[in-house]
This record gives C-alpha cells, structure tokens and sequence, in this order.
C-alpha cells in the first residue's frame, strides 16, 4: 500500500466505532495467571523455608537436632523415584504429540505408579521417624516442609488419576492434548519443588 | 520486560527441572566442601538462572499483547460481533457488514475443572470454520464462557453491535457484560 493510500485508509477509519482498547494496563491472561500460580506458591514454601532458615542459621539449632536422623538414603531413593516420573511424564505428553496413544498410556500409568510409591514410602519414613511435630523446632520444620510437598504430589496424583483415565477413554489425540500438557507442568513443578526440599532439609 | 516463562509448556517445564536439578548439585557440592562457597554457587547460580529467564525467550513464549484489527471496511458501515455457540448451521447479519464470528468453547463446569475442553474445542472450531466459510468473514475459536469470549472479542474489535445466536440466557448473560447494543441473531 502506498503512503497516500495508507494515510486515506487511516482518514476513512478515523474515529469509527468505539475507541480502541488501551493495552497498556493490560496482562495476557495466561501471563498473569501464571504469575499469580507462581507468586502464591513462592510465598507458600517461602514462608516454611524462612521459618526453616531461621530455625537452622538464626537460633543455629543443629540440623537434625540430636540424637534424631533423617533418613538420607531412603529420601534419595524416592528423589530417584520422582526425578524418573517426570521423565516417564514427558515421554508421555512427546508420544501423545505424536500420536502414540499407547506411549502415552503407558507414560501416565508409570508416572502415577512412580508418584503413588513416593508417598507411600513418605508415610513410612514419618512411621518410622523416631520423633513427631510435638519434639521441637526441627521436627516441626521437617514435617511441615515436607508435608506440604506431600500435599502437592497427593494434588498431583489426584490430577494424573483424571488424565490416566481420560487417556484409556480415548480422550486426547495428536491435535487435542491440553489436559496432558497442562498436568505435566504441574508434576514437573512439584518435582522442582521437592528437589529444594530434599537440597535444603536432607542433604545441607 | 520480555521474560521466558518457564512453566509455559510441558517441555518447559521439563527443561526446568533439569535445570533446577543441576543448580541444586553444584550448590550441594560446593556448601559441603566449603559453606561459603556453596552460598557463592547459590548467587552465581540464582543470577545465571534470571539471566536464562530473561534472555532467549522460545518463540511464542512471550509475544506482545494482540494489536487491535484495523478495520478494512469504509466509514459508516456497520461492524457486528457474532456470537455462536458450536453447532450453530447459520446466521443471518446485515449485508455489507463487517464481521467477526466467535464460537465460545462451551463447556460444563465440571469439563473445566478437569481439563477436558479439547473436545469442546473441537466442536467450536468445526462450527467456526463453517460460519466462517458461508458468511465470508473471519471466524474463531472464543473463551468457555460466551459473556467472557464476547469480551475478549471486543477488546480488539470495536464492534457496532453484538448479534448473539443463542439461547434467551446467553443474550442476557452477554448484555449484562457489554455496553453495546445486543440482540438475538
């Protein structure tokens, strides 16, 4: 278009219809959403992980306090468990865009047996603690970061129960997948989360 | 400021977690071979991690809001806003119009909650693509609600009027959204 046609277009144009919409206030919604998801979990395990650092580095109380122990091993194993549900997460949503229905399938499946055998095994190292929430500052810190954690993969089972589901009723395809891709994100943020969780409580 | 949005995609997030997992050993490693160094690693490591966030942001991943249609249609012609829920077979707008179709997603609260609007997108933008094609003019996919793609829709095209083919409901549920004439197709 030349530049006197296009000067003609705007003229033509000028002052039609109600006026244009004023985006300099204006988030995408996905953006905004996704600040918020993130701004309010920042501040969830913000909260626990001050009330940790000020209990470890403010008061120095030993971590774990004498003569508790935290069970290292057994938290590594169930990190290994969790870093490898993710994996089989992604090879899902990569074989769903695909089109591999049954990868996809089998993906799900083992990323809620891997996710179910985390908390599972979480409830047996809290059996066999040796102490409880009621022991002091630091079986309080411990129960409650990795509780909360806890809460997320228990959330997140809950989700990936509904996509295993919808997978097998044949409800996702090469072309529609969002209930997958939008699931996997949430596993693959737990699984963030638990790795400052297992750095921070278990291994520092 | 343009930022990557690291839990935009499943991918994404995937990468994430790698990368997390790898900031998380070298932070390890070095506390337990001297603190300081560790809470080093944790700066450098944190300050790295905010550069990758704000540099290199995938395609798509943060594109600039939508710019608002320029209306192709000479002065003092009118420019309606269609709003029909999927399955619709026709509509019948004013010659000579300028149009814009959107076919809201509608779907059960329950179908929200658990994710499962890929069908019901499906559906939307099948009906889209037909109204589209018989009225000549531009068609899409809108939000799950039609008072809210309504609104969407109106954010980048200034319409004259919104002519709304469904239900007694849906007119009123819109009208009640809109500051502009709304009436039933």
């Amino acid at each position: 278009m030349s530049a006197a046609a296009h000067a003609e277009a705007h003229d033509h144009h000028e002052h039609h219809g109600p006026p244009a919409p004023h985006y300099s206030s204006r988030i995408k919604p996905e953006v905004l959403g996704m600040y918020l998801f993130i701004a309010s979990e920042i501040m969830l395990f913000g909260s626990f992980f001050t009330a940790y650092f000020f209990v470890r580095i403010v008061n120095g109380t030993p971590w774990p306090t004498p003569p508790y122990h935290l069970p290292v091993f057994v938290a590594a194993i169930n990190t290994a468990i969790l870093m490898t549900s993710s994996a089989t997460m992604h090879w899902a949503t990569v074989s769903i865009k695909k089109g591999n229905v049954w990868g996809m399938r089998a993906g799900l499946v083992l990323t809620f047996l891997m996710g179910l055998s985390f908390l599972i095994s979480q409830i047996f190292e809290y059996l066999r603690a040796g102490f409880n929430t009621s022991d002091g500052a630091f079986p309080t810190i411990f129960f409650t970061l990795t509780g909360l954690h806890g809460c997320h993969v228990f959330v997140g089972l809950t989700i990936l129960l509904f996509m295993t589901i919808r997978a097998f009723r044949g409800h996702f395809s090469a072309e529609h997948h969002h209930g997958v891709e939008i699931g996997g994100i949430y596993w693959h943020f737990v699984d963030v989360m638990w790795i400052v969780v297992f750095a921070t409580v278990y291994i520092l | 400021m343009r930022m990557r949005n690291p839990l935009r995609s499943e991918a994404e997030a995937y990468r994430l977690l790698w990368v997390v997992v790898g900031g998380a050993i070298v932070i390890v490693v070095c506390a337990l071979i001297y603190k300081w160094l560790g809470v080093a690693a944790a700066v450098v490591w944190f300050a790295g991690f905010i550069w990758w966030l704000t540099h290199d942001p995938l395609p798509g991943v943060s594109k600039d809001p939508p710019k608002p249609v320029v209306s192709g249609t000479p002065a003092g012609k009118h420019r309606i806003l269609v709003i029909a829920p999927p399955g619709t077979d026709a509509v019948s707008v004013p010659d000579g119009a300028e149009v814009l179709v959107v076919v809201p997603a509608l779907a059960s609260k329950l179908e929200a909650a658990t994710g499962a609007v890929d069908d019901r997108r499906a559906d939307a933008e099948e009906t889209a693509a037909a109204l589209g094609a018989k009225l000549g003019a531009r068609a899409e996919v809108g939000a799950d609600n039609a008072a809210l793609a309504a609104e969407d829709a109106l954010r980048v095209f200034g319409a004259d009027e919104v002519l709304v083919a469904g239900d007694d409901g849906m007119v009123d549920e819109i009208r009640e959204r809109v500051a502009i004439p709304v009436s039933r197709a």
